[in-house]
């Protein structure tokens, strides 16, 4: 199993304006993009790769900076997402912070960093922007659209606003919306970040300045609950940091408040704080089912050519197997085709991004016959 | 091995709901030849991973916890093969097998076949090809016979259509509870 090798990615340009779910537009955007593996001549072999919160583009193979892309363990020759045999499309959406267009940007409009002034963007907004991109490419239809967690939302959506601009849908770690709790961890997160003197109402960079210290605390908090509770006793414990007890409020001293400081001071360093506000939002409004009085079998009912995989893992309390159960009871309630898988994986949430062998093997499974689908 | 009997009782074209399909194998091959559709249920991983590869809709699912995911009605036939032995909530999976599907195929270890009447007799539990396992590492939990499911089916309010006995993969007509290695039932809602 190889590598995609160094990969340079891409930009597109789009001059018509992306209207929004909340009535405002983008008025013109450029997105960012990476390609993996050969698109077929008839174009029927591509996988879109759609992102969370904290990832782009660079989805598989190293960048220029020596990075490894986020999913660089499912996707590239003779790994589960073959690129021998599928071309793999991953992009970065508008509102992120990873080279497509976003809050630190000009607005086209004032001549001035978006900022708070960048327009709320919804999954289903992404979704138009990333069907724009696909068309651009050539592809009539894609083989299949995958995303974990949020980007788990936005296949859903795919399915949901272009049934029939893609053949199979794969969705892991994902819920059919966010519950209470989900959105009280965002809303906390979201404070954080607002209420540090450094964020300015949103303008920081007008000010020179970054709300590096609400990044932080929204960053622990998210932290938090990616993992299990398991995970993280296996991990830390209640490790001490030094021999002896110190008494202090202040200093750190078990090894999760280091870990916890740590990630926080890392994503504090280039992640933007008006995206993080954005992201968790898109989080929020993802509600299929609102649109049909809650009926979240009607939300699929367009997707009835569609097939299915979702997975989940059992100790993601954060995106819990009974939430995708719900988005397979819609499906099967539709007729639908779906498959699903229920990994017995220790690591929380967190377990979509790695390679336990029980979800490889099922992924692995899915994209060959995909691939054999699509004359690959 | 994949009895005769048992694929030809399923109609030709219809939607199928296979609990504890196992590696996916029935219900590939209806799907190939009988054009049926439809989903199994599996909880074990290797055998989710076999379906997969087969292209079978398969969900990971615990049957302990009901069929509460799928609604009346929603298929022509519900099979439950060589599983109900292995589930602790017997009764209520029949009720679901009969709410779910309209027809209801059914099968199991027959512990009144002969053989394994000798071998209680003679003091020991069987060990035989439909009951491969030693009494202290058996995943069946629930031994019955072909005459106690006719019972049970009463109890369930469920009304058998057709019984049948198989052994080596063959139909047997008479005296299947002495007779069959396997008792097999189909059954509607009574």
């Amino acid at each position: 199993m190889g590598s995609v090798g160094l990969v340079i990615p891409q930009q597109m340009f789009f001059a018509e304006p992306l209207p929004l779910r909340s009535g405002a537009a983008l008025a013109d955007y450029t997105l960012v993009y990476e390609t993996y593996g050969r698109l077929n001549a008839d174009a029927s072999n591509a996988v879109l790769v759609c992102h969370a919160l904290n990832a782009g583009a660079h989805v598989a193979g190293e960048a220029a900076d020596g990075s490894l892309g986020w999913w660089d363990n499912l996707i590239g020759p003779g790994k589960p997402l073959d690129t021998d045999r599928l071309f793999v499309v991953g992009v970065n959406n508008p509102g992120s912070c990873f080279g497509s267009t976003g809050p630190m940007h000009v607005n086209p409009a004032t001549g001035r960093v978006y900022g708070a002034d960048f327009p709320v963007v919804t999954v289903e907004d992404w979704v138009d922007a990333q069907a724009r991109l696909v068309q651009r490419l050539g592809i009539r239809q894609l083989a299949a659209v995958i995303g974990g967690s949020l980007g788990g939302m936005q296949a859903l959506a795919w399915t949901r606003r272009y049934p029939e601009r893609l053949r199979d849908c794969i969705a892991v770690a994902t819920a059919p919306n966010l519950s209470a709790q989900n959105i009280a961890f965002n809303e906390v997160a979201r404070r954080a970040i607002v209420t540090d003197p450094d964020f300015h109402g949103g303008h920081f960079l007008a000010h020179g300045a970054i709300p590096r210290r609400g990044l932080r605390v929204a960053r622990m908090i998210g932290h938090i609950t990616y993992l299990s509770d398991d995970s993280m006793e296996n991990k830390f414990g209640r490790a001490l940091r030094h021999a002896e007890l110190a008494f202090s409020t202040q200093a750190i001293e078990f090894q999760i408040e280091s870990y916890l400081r740590h990630q926080g001071d890392k994503f504090s360093e280039y992640f933007d704080a008006n995206t993080y506000l954005l992201i968790t939002r898109a989080l929020d409004y993802f509600d299929p089912a609102r649109e049909h009085d809650g009926n979240l079998a009607a939300a699929f009912a367009m997707a009835r050519d569609n097939r299915f995989l979702l997975v989940s893992f059992t100790t993601d309390w954060r995106f819990s197997p009974a939430r995708a159960r719900e988005i397979v009871k819609a499906l099967l309630d539709n007729r639908i085709r779906v498959a699903y898988a229920e990994i017995a994986a220790p690591h929380g949430h967190d377990a979509f991004l790695l390679d336990d062998p029980r979800y490889h093997g099922v992924l692995r499974a899915a994209f060959e016959r995909i691939a054999k689908e699509s004359g690959q | 091995m994949i009895a005769e009997s048992i694929v030809a009782v399923v109609p030709q074209g219809s939607r199928v709901l296979d609990l504890g399909c196992g590696d996916g194998a029935l219900l590939a091959r209806l799907q190939a030849e009988r054009g049926c559709q439809g989903y199994g249920i599996e909880l074990d991983d290797a055998k989710v991973l076999a379906c997969m590869r087969r292209g079978v809709d398969v969900l990971q699912l615990n049957l302990e916890e009901g069929l509460a995911i799928f609604a009346d009605d929603s298929f022509d036939v519900v099979l439950q093969l060589d599983t109900l032995q292995n589930l602790r909530n017997t009764t209520a999976m029949l009720r679901e097998t009969a709410r779910v599907g309209r027809l209801g195929v059914v099968s199991f270890p027959n512990f009144a076949h002969w053989p394994n009447r000798l071998s209680v007799l003679r003091g020991r539990m069987p060990v035989t090809r439909a009951l491969p396992y030693q009494w202290h590492d058996t995943p069946n939990i629930r031994v019955g016979t072909f005459a106690d499911f006719e019972v049970l089916a009463g109890q369930c309010g469920l009304r058998v259509l057709d019984a049948f006995g198989l052994r080596d993969g063959q139909r047997v007509g008479r005296w299947p509870n002495l007779r069959a290695a396997t008792a097999v039932f189909t059954f509607e809602r009574g």
